[in-house]
């Protein structure tokens, strides 16, 4: 389907509010151009010598005919700029939520700083298109076309001679248009560029400044800055012809009429009220035209940003619940089997994940070790499905996760990610993430549940020492939490979902030793009711796992409990073996 | 909820503001007179038809002369051409000057933006910066280009109209103004509301961007706690808002609009029967009464124009009064004339204190002296400081009380950016940007080699994984460097800090985050690293510095013990009791499932 055909069907909704609108331009309109033939009468008398008590009339009519279309005026405005406003909210809303259905590898291969574009400044020339052009549209339209009847009821072949200029005005409507359009869409592509050169130089601020980059990144927002002129000069070019000849012949056509007419008037063909009417008429001819410029202008730089909407709206989210079926469990009734079988997996080139097999029984811990790039991390993703997996590779208790409801799979995990995230918001909001949305019937989370997670996740000492204690804002608004405050958070966060399988990236690397004895002495209770599995890089984490798996190069090169691979002689006894040597030797006074 | 931010919002008209914004047309004055000189002359130009209709009405037409009537028609044809030049010389001029200007903002804008302090970050959300740059500098644009000029234009047509109808018949030019106190009012009350709705949906709309950036960078989060129904409702909240601010404000333009037409009316319905009554007593031409009537017609568009202006002057005026707010923000941590280090890495501190929030100091009283060459490692409880510490060497942040020198120097009367080569950091969170990884390891000092990049890259054994990327060390790296592993990052890092050779390395956390197979490697290329430097290095793990010269141990925002590791051991002291945590919970299984 087209992207006009799309955006009209967009408009379904608020067709009552147009009609209405409309109309209200139909009135205005009707009424703005019957002044002139007012005035026309009135000069008609003068020059036949007619009575002052006639003038009052005319006087009192002209006004008449102006409060009344204003008041038309007052009405399609409110309802078609009204309107727009609507469609913007909506279509906001409706470009958020697409957001939402995205999946994470989009997320990692698009811009924030483009998408913020698209939903800012595409969307608001989206707007533009659906209320101001609207509006101006039908009411140039609307007063082209009466005026030019009311002309040819005056004079026929003054309005022609009105007119000459008016093929030249379509080629240069038609001429500009385009090549404007074409500059537009390259502009608005230059300012996602800028957009993301900022974004990047300011969120990593320590960085420059450490490194004192600061000339460089100037040097790059330079760069990006000029290229955005540059393109915006070929646009000024444009304009800067294009409104001011609609102007001149518009002007040509004024002249024309003035010397012609005059001459009609000498004829005794038309009267000088007639004259006089028919110069208004071109005069509010004059408008339209020029508007049709602009009003071309917003046609073309709105459809140019709904096609850059419409390439967002449709990414098809890859990962979704496409391929969820019937009798799949619903929320709650996820034991927590876990299984992947025969899992290769990568992201286009050389796979991350070779041929993994792996078993999770309900309720058992597993661990996995692995050096930098082996895949840990990536399997676990593949889990809560933040990317897909191959179908019939990862199952929950026996179903394909392609199968299972993106709802009732993530409602089972409960994932703290290696790089977590916080909002700027208090941390009580940052531990309730995970809970459902207000609705009848259903309970808010009770203030034990989430100070029981902050408990277990030892974040409760802290949250005393702060004075607004849960109600302490963190991020880029309030305070900013250590690395490991930050992910004793996201853990609590995890815990209160009270979830059936606990996944943990290496969570308590940024944990001081102390702390994070205490967390795993609270976590034990917590690991005993659900399938657990958490990636380490310290044996003293893992060795108490119902299995350990060792990852290497995407493979799992070795697998059992703690005392088998020690036994083993391979990978894990190594690394066993350094960190016993080095704790040795620590302990060496 | 109400708006909290962007409530700074000034006058219509500011002359502050307005003084401050043409400075910056200053270095383009030659374009803008020839700019301002054209509307000047277009603007006079405008007057000519209804003066030339009044010709023809009260002498071409009565005295039947077809040869005047050509002389007007010629005349009426250079008034239009010219004033089609005039137009376009204009409209080019001023919106290239408009260009020009926005590029000089934005690098103005930007360019404090790098120099500004780590405290101004801590209070500013990335999102409204950017904000700043983009949006912010984008609506001037407009006052530039159509704003300032059109009321340029506009004010010299409403001039010469007024002049014109003084000097065809002052008495009926009179009944043409009587309407102008209604104007005043009119405009007067559009302004009141106007401004204030428009500081609302200002307000809203920086609440819409902040929310969008932060979920859009938190995505993956967002999914896994299945928060988006939530999120959703949240966003529409914000949204909701917005759209009925908007709303608010739409009332006063459909009212603005037709009450103006509504008063150009009366003037018209006045003069006419006014003037037409004289017409009739012949105390008036009837070609003047055309005039009056035409000229009354472009009299008020002018006005309704200013008003449409006002729009844009207004979203300039709060703009630009963001803008200036930013680029008065002091920089508190200045570069001060003075020279560099030594070079030697010879660092103290003497009698330290900071508190990010006042009266919550997060280090007291901090003395310790590091040797040129000397490696240091800071130990401590999560949140005792200990990060602190590297901000206030960087200058990050200044110090409140006490002072740092290096090699005898205070830090704060040293060139900053000479300072801030002492040192190659390494952070926990490592920041990648968009480009190469060849340029990220550089970090855009061109006096680093390719060579000097493929040492550092192989020194910290980054090598491997980046040869296996495809194009090497020329590879792309994404927004964020999202492709690449938490461990290569790292690693990445550490080329950064090996490539730029300082004299100081500073590691903050930067062991923890590598698994152990990796940190293996790596400890090897510290090694080499370290050599020859001094090191300031936070770590958890007690083993990454035991080999450390010296040992800090941070308490609660005090230095609490120093000393080697033996010493500290002997000491039994917190570091003791630190390190028995971490050999217990070695020994102990730490994770124990049901038997």
């Amino acid at each position: 389907m087209s992207p006009a055909r799309r955006l009209l069907e967009h408009l379904v909704p608020y067709r009552r509010a147009y009609v209405k609108g409309f109309l209200g331009v139909v009135a205005a309109t009707a009424l703005q151009l019957a002044a002139p033939w007012v005035t026309k009468y009135a000069i008609d008398d003068l020059v036949a010598d007619l009575t002052a008590a006639k003038l009052w009339g005319y006087a009192g009519g002209i006004l008449g005919l102006a409060a009344v279309g204003g008041w038309f005026r007052f009405l399609n405005r409110r309802a078609i700029v009204g309107v727009s406003r609507e469609f913007e909210y909506s279509l906001r809303n409706e470009f958020f939520a697409h957001l939402q259905r995205l999946d994470l590898e989009y997320f990692q291969r698009t811009r924030t700083g483009d998408l913020m574009s698209r939903a800012t400044n595409d969307l608001t020339a989206v707007r533009m298109l659906m209320g101001p052009a609207v509006l101006y549209t039908s009411s140039t339209v609307l007063t082209f076309v009466v005026a030019m009847a009311l002309m040819i009821s005056i004079d026929p072949w003054l309005t022609l001679a009105a007119l000459v200029p008016l093929p030249c005005v379509s080629f240069f409507v038609h001429y500009f248009g385009k090549r404007i359009h074409d500059r537009f869409e390259q502009i608005q592509a230059q300012l996602s560029t800028v957009s993301a050169v900022t974004q990047e130089s300011l969120a990593g601020v320590r960085v420059v400044r450490a490194y004192r980059q600061e000339p460089f990144e100037l040097e790059r927002f330079r760069d990006a800055n000029a290229e955005y002129v540059r393109r915006n000069r070929g646009l000024i070019a444009l304009q800067a012809m294009y409104f001011p000849s609609m102007g001149l012949l518009m002007g040509i056509g004024a002249l024309l009429v003035l010397w012609l007419g005059s001459r009609e008037v000498l004829r005794g063909r038309i009267t000088i009220g007639e004259l006089v009417a028919f110069n208004a008429y071109l005069a509010m001819l004059a408008w339209p035209m020029i508007a049709f410029g602009w009003v071309t202008n917003l046609w073309q730089r709105g459809m140019a940003s709904w096609k850059r909407m419409l390439e967002v709206l449709d990414v098809e989210p890859a990962v979704s619940d496409a391929h969820a079926t019937a009798d799949a469990p619903v929320s709650g009734a996820i034991r927590g089997d876990v299984e992947f079988r025969h899992l290769t997996f990568g992201f286009g080139g050389d796979p991350v994940l070779k041929d993994v097999s792996v078993s999770i029984p309900a309720g058992t811990t597993t661990a996995i070790v692995g050096g930098t790039g082996a895949g840990k991390s990536t399997l676990l993703s593949l889990l809560a499905r933040l990317y897909d997996p191959p179908a019939g590779t990862v199952f929950v208790d026996g179903h394909d996760v392609r199968h299972l409801p993106l709802r009732v799979l993530r409602g089972a995990v409960g994932f703290v990610p290696q790089e977590l995230f916080l909002f700027s918001a208090t941390i009580a909001d940052n531990i309730t993430l995970g809970e459902p949305a207000p609705q009848a019937g259903v309970a808010r989370w009770p203030r034990e549940r989430v100070e029981a997670a902050a408990a277990t996740a030892r974040l409760d000492a802290d949250l005393e020492s702060f004075p607004q204690g849960y109600q302490t804002i963190v991020g880029e608004r309030g305070i900013t939490l250590s690395g490991g405050q930050k992910q004793r958070t996201a853990l609590a966060r995890a815990l209160a979902t009270d979830p059936r399988i606990l996944v943990l990236d290496d969570t308590l690397s940024a944990v001081d030793t102390h702390t994070e004895e205490e967390i795993l002495g609270r976590l034990r209770g917590v690991m005993r009711e659900r399938t657990s599995i958490l990636v380490s890089h310290r044996v003293s984490t893992v060795r108490g796992a119902d299995q350990i798996l060792v990852l290497d190069d995407g493979r799992v090169v070795e697998r059992g409990t703690h005392d088998e691979l020690l036994r083993l002689g391979g990978h894990y006894a190594a690394l066993a073996r350094h960190q016993q040597l080095e704790d040795e030797l620590a302990a060496i006074s | 909820m109400a708006p909290h931010d962007e409530d700074v919002i000034g006058k219509a008209y500011d002359s502050r503001l307005m003084r401050r914004l043409l400075t910056y047309l200053v270095p383009y004055r030659g374009q803008v007179a020839l700019a301002i000189a054209a509307i000047v002359t277009n603007a006079v130009l405008q007057l000519a038809p209804p003066f030339l209709t009044r010709i023809v009405i009260d002498q071409a037409i009565p005295a039947r002369d077809l040869s005047s009537l050509g002389v007007v028609a010629a005349l009426y044809l250079g008034a239009t051409v010219l004033s089609f030049l005039l137009e376009f010389a204009q409209t080019w001029t001023m919106q290239i000057i408009g260009q020009r200007v926005m590029f000089d903002l934005r690098m103005a804008v930007f360019g404090h933006l790098q120099r500004l302090d780590l405290r101004f970050y801590d209070r500013n959300p990335v999102g409204r910066l950017m904000t700043r740059v983009t949006s912010d500098v984008d609506v001037l644009n407009e006052l530039f280009t159509a704003g300032v000029v059109s009321v340029f234009g506009d004010v010299f047509t409403l001039v010469g109209i007024m002049a014109m109808l003084v000097w065809m018949d002052w008495r009926l030019a009179l009944v043409a103004f009587s309407v102008l106190p209604l104007i005043v009012l009119v405009t007067q009350w559009f302004r009141r509301h106007v401004r204030e709705s428009y500081r609302e949906v200002r307000a809203w709309i920086a609440r819409i961007n902040a929310f969008l950036q932060e979920r859009i960078s938190g995505m993956a989060t967002v999914q896994l706690f299945r928060r988006e129904a939530r999120d959703l409702m949240a966003f529409d909240d914000i949204n909701r808002a917005h759209r009925n601010a908007n709303l608010d404000s739409i009332f006063y333009y459909a009212v603005f609009y037709p009450a103006i037409e509504l008063v150009s009316a009366l003037a018209a319905a006045l003069l006419l029967w006014v003037g037409g009554g004289w017409v009739l007593r012949d105390a008036l031409t009837l070609g003047s009464l055309v005039a009056f009537l035409q000229y009354s017609q472009r009299f008020f568009r002018p006005i309704s124009d200013l008003s449409e202006k006002f729009n844009v002057l207004q979203g300039a005026m709060a703009s630009s009064e963001r803008i200036f707010t930013l680029l008065d923000t002091p920089v508190e941590i200045a570069s001060p004339p003075g020279g560099a280090p030594a070079r030697r890495g010879a660092i103290r501190f003497e009698h330290v204190t900071f508190a990010y929030v006042p009266g919550e100091p997060v280090l007291k009283d901090i003395s310790f002296e590091v040797q040129p060459g000397q490696r240091i490692g800071i130990v401590g409880a999560t949140g005792s400081g200990k990060t602190t510490l590297m901000n206030l060497l960087l200058r990050f942040y200044d110090v409140q009380d006490g002072r740092i020198t290096i090699d005898g120097q205070d830090i704060r009367t040293l060139d900053l950016a000479s300072l801030r080569a002492q040192f190659g950091l390494v952070l926990q969170d490592v920041h990648l940007f968009s480009g190469t990884i060849a340029g990220n390891v550089r970090l855009g000092h061109r006096e680093i080699s390719d060579e000097a990049i493929r040492r550092a890259v192989d020194a910290v054994h980054a090598g491997p994984f980046i040869d296996r990327l495809p194009g090497g060390l020329d590879a792309p790296v994404a927004e964020r460097g999202s492709t690449l592993s938490v461990g290569q990052k790292q690693l990445l890092s550490f080329a950064r800090a090996l490539a730029a050779d300082p004299p100081v390395l500073v590691l903050d956390e930067a062991t923890s985050s590598v698994d152990t197979e990796t940190e293996i490697l790596i400890r090897d290329a510290l090694r080499v690293l370290m050599a020859g430097r001094t090191t300031l290095a936070i770590a958890h793990r007690l083993s990454t510095i035991q080999d450390m010269d010296a040992i800090l141990v941070l308490h609660k925002g005090e230095l609490r013990e120093q000393g080697t590791h033996q010493q500290l051991l002997a000491q039994r002291g917190i570091y003791r009791r630190l390190f028995e945590l971490q050999f217990a919970s070695g020994r102990e299984a730490v994770v124990q499932t049901p038997a």
